[in-house]
């Protein structure tokens, strides 16, 4: 089994697909990967708390699946922590690169 | 320190039109920083992004001077990580696709950006620890 | 050998060079180099298999754009170099694009069955 580093940028409110990224991110766990789900750029965008549902809602609740928000994108939008949706954490520039450099990880942007 | 670790990244868009140039730039910055070498496959608008014919400029709604305004170039940042490369023992390898830049014209670049094609991207992603495809809109 | 899914999700976002689409091209030049390389068509991208397409005419002023892309034939010629080129089912069915109406040789699989085209690859890129 792999790890997979899935990389959101966009908004699902502006595109369709990032849903059916989020689809894929469950089957891809359901399968048995571990899988990381960073948001970044635009797709921070589901990460402020009373956002309408979608994306985060299918991927909160996974074992498998972690969700982090990259915090420079949270803050360059003015999503400061009060204002995070539950289940997902903050991420660092630094931790995206060790995650992408650890071995067995499939690195997939969207 | 060198890691011995290396990563690959392609990128696509142009500068200053999209958030991905921003977001590949923290990506090598942080990534050299820890020591890993990088390889970047610059394809299509990204050719651009080495420009050194790019040039800062002022700021008329907040009527600022070209020096008050210091204004970033894509290729300035480019050249910075160059230097950080050297900082940790680092490489940067930064390969402009030939093609892409013959049809845009897009061929004077600051130091340290080379000339290539698909077979270096092929070769990076088969050396590589791991290869980061992003792509445009 | 290390295995290579090249995915294209974006579809005519430029129709001004005959390697339009860039990705279908960068995929045949990797398979050229020697990668193992598969294409994987999502999104409004399945519509490069539709046969009959046709973009050839345009002039702007006297000039002529006198080379026109061919995605079924470039759709075609992938499949015949021996690139396996999948598409996404649902995509073409969301776009009433019938099995009829596609380039032969395409794959289809169902969006639910990503997961394991991802799971029998090393690296995906996801253009």
């Amino acid at each position: 089994m792999a790890h997979y580093l899935l990389i959101e940028s966009r908004d699902p409110f502006e595109y369709g697909d990032p849903v059916q990224f989020a689809d894929l991110a469950v089957d891809l766990a359901g399968a048995g990967n571990q899988v990381t789900m960073f948001l970044v750029q635009n797709g921070v965008l589901v990460a402020r708390a009373g956002a309408a549902g979608g994306t985060l809602q299918k991927l909160a609740g996974e074992a498998r699946i972690t969700v982090l928000a990259d915090e420079f994108s949270l803050r360059e939008r003015g999503i400061w922590p009060e204002k995070l949706a539950g289940g997902v954490n903050y991420g660092s520039m630094d931790q995206f690169v060790d995650l992408l450099m650890a071995d067995d990880v499939k690195a997939v942007w969207h | 320190m060198a890691s011995g670790k290396t990563l690959t990244i392609s990128i696509m868009d142009p500068p200053y039109e999209s958030g991905t140039t921003t977001t590949m730039l923290r990506i090598v910055d942080a990534a050299l920083k820890k020591g890993h070498n990088v390889n970047v496959f610059a394809y299509e608008g990204a050719v651009a992004l080495p420009l050194k014919t790019q040039a800062a400029h002022p700021n008329p709604v907040k009527g600022t001077t070209v020096e008050e305004q210091h204004h970033p170039t894509t290729s300035g940042f480019i050249s910075a990580l160059f230097e950080a490369a050297g900082l940790t023992g680092a490489k940067l390898d930064w390969v402009n696709c030939g093609l892409c830049v013959d049809e845009r014209g897009a061929t004077e670049w600051v130091e340290g950006v080379r000339r290539g094609g698909p077979g270096d991207f092929v070769k990076f992603a088969q050396e590589s620890t791991n290869t980061l495809v992003i792509g445009t809109r | 050998m290390a295995k290579y899914l090249s995915i294209v999700e974006r579809a005519y976002h430029g129709t001004l060079e005959e390697q339009d689409d860039t990705i279908l091209w960068i995929s045949h030049m990797a398979k050229k180099a020697g990668a193992d390389v598969s294409v994987l068509l999502r999104a409004n991208a399945v519509n490069y298999a539709v046969q009959g397409q046709n973009a050839e005419g345009l002039t702007f002023g006297a000039a002529a754009l006198s080379v026109p892309p061919k995605l079924d034939q470039d759709i075609a010629e992938l499949i015949g170099a021996g690139v396996s080129v999948y598409a996404v089912s649902d995509d073409l069915e969301r776009r009433g694009i019938g099995r009829g109406d596609i380039v032969a040789g395409v794959r289809l699989i169902a969006q639910r069955e990503m997961a394991k085209l991802f799971d029998q690859h090393d690296q995906i890129w996801h253009w």
